[in-house]
């Protein structure tokens, strides 16, 4: 497998000044006051913003997407097929209060209230690139803490060789679930020196705020070198598993959607390419852009794969 | 008001402007007029909505027949070459968009997904078939084809098929709508069978082998 370093021609990125100008422009247009700047990466979002520190090591220097696009424009199924579903009948969530099952073959096991679990952890802010399995890509920037830190509160033993991740069940909070258009409830999984990697993120905010229903409040992996669908949405149980956990694409489909799910533009999906994505938002006839191995992000992960036939386990 | 002059005057213009509200929201969408949008993928929008219209107004094309004969209105005919020009024109602009706005003109890359991609291959197949119907749709062509204009425009049941499957085979998981599509079309599709075959009391009204609207 060839690794290749992301290759972004400085021209192609917005500087921060010019987009910070942007926005300040606007900010002044709209209040019809003086140019009031706004900060960096806040958002109009009427949740309750959340303290964190900006990782810019870990970040991609990439403008980020709009909030309006990556709060509209979703892929939840238990909120509906349509894009537009899951911000329009996400209400029905109730992220608070929450609680995290952990079972499994780890020392510390049990029911845990997701404030206790966040309770003196640090959070950091991450730009992370997102690209969806059917080809449509994002910049989007998470608040969250790394998932190793938080795996490694309920010491996995030895056997632990993955790690599933379960969605909340239940049709009265989750409509979407009432069609059978896939297995409920939804779940994913990691091996677990993939959800040991410093990349892979448990998110609870977005844009510097408490994250919104429709992206998987109030918990939610982001594993930004694999397609989106890996990324399990509205948390409720985390089991440590010695075997390969039964993943719901997967499942579905197993020709089309693999356990791995790495960002490959050299494996097609058998019913259309991976070679290239459009990125949202951006101008007509230049968001079609080559998609990156493992999402750009092949420096720190490809050697997780060492060895494998990444077109056999795609 | 004659009938024909009811189709010219009323009926046609009415049908005209209705087949045109899909494009004209679909602008307003694309350039934000009357508060429309497009949402957050504005080009896969597009693409889908006027693949969707072409669908719909190519199964209206084949209700008409069914529709005259069991209303027993032989002039319901009038509107079916309209309707069948804009399904025409809808695919056209579907294709369109797909080719500039989505693959971005880049023409290797369509040219791969044509080959490799069956519901691609499916979809402009069916494509190129509507064009012969196209051409061949003026009164003049009509006359000058004869009988063989009929089985000419018999083609519009392979096309038909074509477009049903090629909106069937693209979407992701979900297939309650495409199949919602097969099965009208079966049901269009059944009638002309059972016309052809089955129950008399369909065929009787239906006039000569050579009418208009055989199809």
């Amino acid at each position: 497998m060839p690794v290749r370093f992301p290759t972004i021609r400085p021209s192609e990125i917005t500087p921060e000044s010019v987009y910070l100008s942007r926005r300040a422009l606007l900010a002044g247009v709209l209040a019809g006051a003086a140019s009031t700047a706004l900060p960096a990466l806040e958002a109009p979002s009427p949740l309750p913003k959340l303290p964190y520190q900006p990782n810019a090591q870990l970040s991609v220097s990439e403008a980020p997407n709009k909030y309006d696009e990556i709060t509209q424009y979703n892929n939840f199924y238990e909120f509906g097929v349509d894009k537009a579903d899951p911000a329009a009948n996400a209400h029905t969530l109730r992220p608070r209060p929450w609680s995290v099952a952990v079972q499994g073959e780890a020392e510390v096991t049990g029911t845990f209230n997701l404030e206790d679990l966040l309770k003196g952890q640090a959070l950091e802010e991450r730009i992370y690139r997102f690209r969806c399995v059917e080809t449509w890509a994002m910049v989007i920037p998470w608040i969250g803490l790394p998932l190793a830190q938080l795996l490694a509160r309920f010491k996995p033993n030895s056997r632990a060789k993955y790690v599933e991740f379960t969605t909340l069940q239940d049709p009265q909070q989750m409509p979407g679930q009432r069609s059978r258009v896939l297995e409920w409830p939804y779940v994913e999984g990691l091996r677990i020196d993939e959800a040991m990697h410093p990349l892979a993120l448990m998110v609870v905010g977005l844009y510097g705020h408490v994250l919104p229903n429709q992206n998987g409040a109030p918990l939610r992996l982001i594993v930004p070198w694999k397609y989106g669908f890996k990324s399990v949405k509205s948390i409720v149980k985390i089991r440590f598993t010695a075997t390969q956990p039964r993943t719901a694409w997967n499942v579905a489909a197993p020709n089309e959607y693999g356990f791995y799910a790495n960002v490959n533009p050299a494996v097609d999906h058998p019913r259309w390419s991976q070679a290239t994505e459009r990125r949202i938002g951006a101008p007509f006839l230049a968001a079609r852009r080559p998609t990156l191995p493992f999402n750009g992000y092949a420096t720190q992960v490809a050697g997780l794969y060492a060895g494998m036939d990444l077109r056999r386990n795609f | 008001m004659t009938v024909t002059q009811r189709y010219r005057y009323i009926y046609k213009p009415v049908i005209f402007v209705l087949s045109l509200m899909p494009l004209l929201w679909l602008a307003c969408g694309l350039f934000g007029w009357l508060g429309a949008s497009l949402g957050a993928d504005p080009v896969k929008k597009l693409e889908h909505e006027l693949g969707k219209t072409a669908l719909n107004l190519l199964l209206l094309t084949l209700a008409v027949t069914p529709l005259r004969l069991l209303l027993g209105n032989p002039h319901l005919l009038r509107v079916r070459r309209m309707l069948g020009l804009f399904a025409f024109s809808y695919v056209l602009l579907h294709f369109t968009v797909y080719v500039v706005l989505d693959l971005e003109l880049n023409w290797r890359a369509v040219g791969s997904e044509i080959v490799k991609r069956p519901y691609i291959t499916l979809g402009l197949l069916a494509l190129l078939l509507l064009v012969p119907l196209a051409v061949t749709s003026t009164q003049r062509m009509m006359r000058r084809l004869g009988r063989r204009w009929h089985s000419l425009h018999r083609l519009i049941y392979p096309i038909a098929i074509l477009g049903v499957w090629h909106f069937y085979w693209q979407v992701k998981r979900d297939v309650r709508e495409p199949l919602l599509y097969a099965a009208i079309l079966a049901a269009l599709l059944l009638f002309r069978v059972l016309r052809r075959y089955g129950r008399p009391a369909l065929t009787s009204k239906s006039g000569s082998a050579t009418a208009p609207g055989r199809t």
